[in-house]
């Protein structure tokens, strides 16, 4: 099970904030063609350049697997102040 | 030390807490960032952070900048939320021994928070609301640090 989180405007293209998917997929890629398989918008946001993904609240690069996560977010390009 | 609200706050107390009781401390800078916007629209930004995590990659950097500026300390207050006009958005603060510590140190945390710090920021104009990205300008802000 993995508890997926998405931030800014992924989460308006995709219409949630957060959803769980069970079981979880075994990889980070194939999580993200799993969220993404939902529209072919949200596909193409996460997809975007410069979003990244932080996995039980760590970012990752590459590929992860994902056994024994609990929690994914996918982070579009980031702006505060 | 990093403190996130959804709660409009004045930079002025805590700007006077912070200056209070040190010895060592020379200089402390402070950076003000206020909501520009209409004011006849009801709020000019919202604010999306992600709990935990937002806070622990932003203390990271205050430890490196603490490091890398000789640092005496570092508060930074950013909102959440909704924010109105004119409302204060962020507050910086850096404590050193010397005035260009403090500066400089105040100067890279906004850059930093401009363009990687873990908050998504969207803006209600007239025509409509939009997500706010990291400018070219911003990259080239953080790059002069690299």
């Amino acid at each position: 099970m993995a508890r997926v989180l998405l931030f800014g405007r992924l989460a308006d293209v995709a219409g949630w904030r957060e959803r769980v998917f069970e079981p979880a997929p075994e990889s980070l890629s194939a999580l993200r063609f799993l969220v993404g398989g939902e529209s072919a918008e949200l596909a193409a946001a996460l997809a975007g350049p410069g979003v990244q993904a932080a996995v039980d609240q760590a970012l990752v690069r590459g590929d992860p697997h994902l056994a024994g996560v609990a929690e994914v977010a996918f982070l579009p390009p980031m702006s505060g102040g | 030390m990093i403190r996130l609200t959804d709660k409009p706050f004045d930079p002025g107390p805590e700007l006077s807490a912070f200056c209070r009781g040190r010895s060592k401390t020379g200089a402390v800078a402070s950076f003000v960032g206020i909501a520009r916007g209409e004011a006849k629209a009801p709020w000019a930004l919202e604010v999306e952070a992600y709990p935990g995590f937002t806070e622990a990659q932003i203390a990271t950097i205050i430890d490196g900048a603490i490091r890398r500026f000789s640092l005496d300390d570092v508060l930074i207050i950013h909102r959440t939320g909704p924010i109105a006009a004119g409302e204060v958005i962020v507050l910086v603060l850096t404590a050193s021994a010397h005035r260009r510590a403090a500066f400089e140190a105040c100067d890279f945390l906004m850059d930093y928070l401009k363009s990687r710090a873990p908050f998504w920021k969207k803006e209600f104009g007239p025509d409509g609301d939009r997500w706010v990205e990291p400018t070219s300008e911003d990259f080239a802000d953080i790059q002069r640090w690299d």
